[in-house]
């Protein structure tokens, strides 16, 4: 099998980079463990039931998975093999972040559906970052065997309702991207982009198996209906018909990377690096995206990514981008061959290779043998942390190596902000949500082994400017130099470019400034952008200023300081355009050195955002909750009662969606109390769904409470006091 | 009153007899102990020598909160202690400014200052120096090549260039460092780095250090503990490159 895996990681044609994404529970577990059992690289009897892939005991716990998992498998269609690399991702909404990460590595992506939910809010989301990262997506319609057993549907109703997610799949694909859904990345049943069937009994037709394999829908009907799945399985294996649709479908990493690479790469396409990565070079500079950091007991820090050009070999010299300039040498190369890690010689690019050695990376480092090369567009997670911990060591000795963790963390998980205070010792975790923490700080106790002390969770706020301000004046403790800004709310047609990774720092200067300015941004300020923060703009609008260049790093230091912290709350800033109108410095260089213009700048800035008319803003969620009809009541009050709001109501059939939106801050035990409200009866779903001002009636009681928490003077600061 | 004394190069006998009567009549003494230190006596000493108490300001305690100084100053006499002359470090200047704001009448008692002593230590002509600047120690983000800058421009007109060394409560920067500082610079901007340095190390001490010579013999050369400032020379006079010959082994 190594012989077979290794001889086909040199032909990119014989490639599949695969993902399996779907909303929670809707079988991709179920449905990776089979293909793997099917393709003979685990046995059958581990399959299935047993949740092979989900192998953490938290995930066997709580049925549920939590970390992506690499594998990869050897399928043979139309006399040939192929290398079927997969990641089978989480379906929870807080760990979302891993099938961003994961879309970044793959080019193609198997979108599971359960067939009595249909389509859900994460179907919706997964499909989405799929599609931005220029991923391909196939349908696999699941639990098939569950709308004839329990809904006890005749033959016509399974088709007809089969025949219903495949509009809505469309739909949703047309809505996101008509350009792409026209460009043939429609799903249709006749060409073979959607199969149906049962993960769990490991067996699914396709129009295009089924003329070859004879099998009908009417088998499918009957066969269910019968219980006889092991006949399906025999006759209409799972892996089969999925793998040949992934092979047939999917497209291989030339193909993909010529056209993904414009869109996850902004640097010039003429360049050495710009020419392998569109080809899919293995010879010339090697150009790797890391998606996953993980820890391996033997070892050490594993890092998986996707290479999209050059090839890696054992002792190989990388530099990743961002960081010290240092060399960092490969120490292992290898490729997932099952859920295994195997060595290799050499890794030629269009794999996912799995490395060791790359000492500064972390999640979404790009990595080059290039000293230099413009970095992969940032991954963007369409959630933000909205909850978060603090977590302090229980034993004094525990006080080094806490930290040590901490980092860590925070290298492996680029959706959770770790706030590190070495002087206080209380160390600060943002995440998703309740059970990201809960699982983040209990992994530190169990596989870190360092016990500590965890705090409820807290929401995380915001702040933002509501109205123009400036020009201001920053003084430098030293009175001699002066940052004068001008502040304002960011144009929310900007954010949005920025949220969509369409307007960045990677991209060269001018295809940013004719993006900002059609989007109605004034030339000359979209022409100086200095840097984006969030969705924050440092715009430098002077000309000519003695030693500014490089004075900048410092100006946007202290930027970045008071952005990490409002004046109103100490909560992150976000939506904020700065403009630098003017600057005097002292003629010589240590009286404007890191002491001077850091602070200068900071208390400009804070300042600035008083007078700007500083708010606070609240996470909310959006609420989806589906009952039987009767119970609709107390499904709804379930959101009215939490400040909430519910703006639709779906019925179909004898029961009722009710959609609607809520602040987190009130969502604390909403999973009990939807249970107890709805007798067991609601399936429900939660959602980032951006933050929004906190209500007048209550925000000076919120903000007192954020100060009084965190130590801060009662009395909210005035702009005089930055200034003086 | 306020009264800024010079307290000169080097230790507590660098003093003026005229600054000395301003501290020994004083209310109160307060020393600057930031932009320049004196290195040859300590606090302790000064004091016993100048028979008062002596407070310590820190750079905020200056810049940020002077009024506590002038306060003082408004219904007695303070006198403000610092290294070298007293208004050759910009920041006391604004210092005066806001006492004269407050009404309270200021003096100055000069002393000796770096920039005339190191006239005398290399024997180079102060009428030929041009623009001074300072090598800071580089921070994250923040390495300005502005001093070597200042250096080539004074070349160009045959100038020489005085170059202090940041001092940090932490460190002295050294000639050593600095120089090297200075061919970093010119290979991040493609400059020319300097061809002639002179050290010196402890100007007005009884022992102080000279010496004269390429980045290389300037980098290898102990000059023992701080302070240290440095020149960099444009072309010699040639009874400048005499005395540098004759005093800094050139
Ligand atoms: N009846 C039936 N149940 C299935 C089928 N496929 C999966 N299941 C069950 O659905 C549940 C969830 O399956 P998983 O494979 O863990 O789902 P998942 O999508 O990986 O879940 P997350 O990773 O937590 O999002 C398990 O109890 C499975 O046994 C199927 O085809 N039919
Ligand atoms: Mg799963």
């Amino acid at each position: 099998m190594v012989e077979r895996v290794t001889e086909l990681m040199d032909k990119p044609e014989r490639i599949r980079n695969i993902g399996i994404v779907a909303h929670i529970d809707h079988g991709k577990t179920t449905l990776s463990d089979n293909l793997l059992a099917g393709a003979g690289m685990i046995s059958e009897d581990l399959a299935g039931k047993q949740l092979f892939m989900d192998s953490d005991e938290e995930e066997q716990a709580r049925g549920i998975t939590i970390d992506a998992s690499n594998v990869s498998m050897v399928h043979t269609y139309g006399g040939q093999e192929f290398l079927i690399n997969m990641i089978d991702t989480p379906g929870h909404v807080d760990f979302g972040g891993d099938v961003t990460r994961a879309m970044r590595a793959v080019d193609g992506a198997v979108v599971v559906v359960d067939a009595v939910e249909g389509t859900m809010p994460q179907t919706e989301t997964v499909l989405r970052q799929a599609l931005k990262e220029g991923v391909r997506p196939v349908l696999f319609i699941n639990k098939v065997d569950r709308l004839v057993n329990e809904l006890k549907v005749d033959q016509q109703e399974m088709q007809i309702r089969l025949g219903k997610v495949i509009d809505k799949v469309n739909k949703l694909i047309k809505g996101m991207n008509e350009k792409m859904y026209n460009d043939g990345w429609k799903l249709d049943a006749a060409m073979g982009t959607v199969a149906f069937g049962s993960a769990l009994y490991n067996w699914a037709v396709s129009v295009p198996f089924m003329q070859k394999s004879g099998v009908s829908f009417k088998d499918v009907f009957e066969k269910c209906n019968a219980g006889d799945m092991k006949w399906l399985a025999k006759n209409s294996p799972l892996s089969d018909v999925l793998l040949d649709m992934v092979v047939k479908h999917l497209p291989n990493p030339t193909d993909a990377q010529k056209r993904r690479i414009p869109i996850i790469w902004h640097g010039d396409k003429e360049t050495a690096e710009g020419k392998t990565m569109m080809n899919c070079d293995p010879n010339g500079p090697a150009a790797l995206m890391v998606t996953d950091i993980s820890f391996d007991p033997h070892a050490g820090e594993v890092a998986t990514g996707r290479l999209f050009s050059g090839t890696l070999k054992r002792g190989t010299e990388l530099y990743v981008m961002g960081t010290a300039k240092r060399a960092n040498r490969l120490s292992q190369v290898g490729i997932f061959m099952g859920a295994e890690r195997i060595e290799v010689e050499a890794l030629p690019a269009g794999n996912i290779a799995a490395v060791t050695g790359l000492k500064d990376a972390i999640v979404g480092s790009t990595v080059s043998t290039m000293m230099d090369i413009t970095p992969f567009e940032a991954l963007k997670h369409y959630s933000e942390p909205v909850m978060t911990v603090a977590v302090e060591a229980k034993n004094m000795k525990d006080l080094p190596k806490l930290v040590e963790v901490l980092r860590q963390v925070g290298k492996e998980d680029p959706t959770v902000q770790v706030s590190i205070n070495e002087e206080t010792g209380e160390h600060l975790i943002a995440g998703m949500g309740e059970l990201h923490l809960e699982i983040i700080t209990g992994r530190i106790k169990r596989d870190k082994g360092v016990e500590i002390i965890t705090s409820p969770p807290i929401v995380v706020y915001r702040e933002t400017p509501t109205q123009k301000a400036g020009p201001v004046e920053g003084k430098s403790p030293n009175r001699h130099n002066r940052f004068y800004i001008e502040l304002e709310p960011m144009d929310p047609a900007v954010i949005d470019l920025i949220l969509k990774g369409e307007v960045s720092m990677n991209q060269q200067v001018i295809e940013r400034r004719d993006i900002l300015v059609t989007a109605g941004m004034d030339k000359d300020e979209a022409k100086n952008i200095k840097a984006i923060e969030g969705t924050n703009m440092f715009i430098d609008m002077t000309k000519g200023i003695q030693y500014l260049n490089e004075t900048m790093e410092l100006v946007l230091d202290g930027w970045r300081e008071a952005l990490r912290g409002g004046p109103l709350a100490d909560e992150q800033v976000q939506n904020l355009k700065i403009k630098l109108l003017d600057v005097k410095l002292h003629e010589d260089a240590i009286h404007r050195g890191p002491a001077q213009v850091i602070p200068a700048v900071r208390s400009a800035v804070k300042a600035g955002i008083l007078y700007a008319g500083d708010s606070l803003l609240e996470p909310v969620q959006k609420i989806q909750i589906t009952v039987p009809t009767e119970q609709m009541g107390p499904a709804t009050s379930q959101i009215q009662g939490r400040r909430g709001q519910v703006f639709d109501m779906l019925s179909e059939g004898d029961t009722m969606t009710v959609i609607g939106k809520a602040p987190v801050a009130e969502l604390f035990g909403f999973a009990g109390d939807v249970r107890s409200a709805t007798e067991g009866r609601a399936m429900w779903s939660t959602e980032f769904a951006g933050f929004e001002v906190v209500p007048g009636g209550i925000v000076d009681e919120v903000v007192k409470g954020i100060r009084k928490r965190k130590g801060l003077k009662e009395q909210i600061p005035r702009p005089e006091d930055y200034l003086a | 009153m306020l009264t800024f004394v010079g307290l000169g190069l080097f230790d507590v006998r660098d003093i003026s007899v005229k600054g000395l009567d301003a501290v020994r009549r004083a209310d109160a003494v307060y020393l600057e102990a930031y932009t320049s230190r004196l290195m040859g006596s300590s606090v302790d000493e000064m004091e016993q020598v100048f028979g008062k108490e002596i407070r310590l300001l820190g750079r905020e305690d200056v810049e940020q909160h002077p009024d506590a100084v002038i306060d003082r100053a408004r219904d007695g006499d303070v006198v403000f202690l610092t290294g070298g002359d007293p208004m050759v470090s910009t920041t006391h200047a604004d210092l005066r400014i806001r006492a004269a704001e407050a009404g309270v009448p200021t003096v100055i008692v000069h002393a000796s200052s770096i920039q005339s002593a190191v006239c005398g230590l290399s024997g180079l002509q102060n009428y030929r120096f041009g623009k001074s600047c300072s090598v800071p120690f580089p921070a994250a983000g923040w390495f300005p090549t502005t001093p070597l800058a200042t250096v080539r421009a004074n070349l160009d007109c045959g100038l020489h260039t005085l170059v202090y060394l940041d001092i940090q409560p932490d460190r002295y920067m050294r000639v050593p460092e600095a120089v090297g500082l200075l061919e970093e610079m010119a290979e991040a901007t493609g400059q020319p780095a300097p061809d002639l340095y002179v050290g010196i190390a402890r100007a007005g001490s009884e022992s102080p250090v000279v010496a004269a010579g390429t980045a290389d013999r300037l980098k290898a050369f102990d000059f023992g503990p701080p302070l240290h400032i440095l020149i960099v020379p444009a072309d010699l006079h040639p009874v400048e490159r005499e005395y540098l010959e004759t005093f800094a082994g050139l």
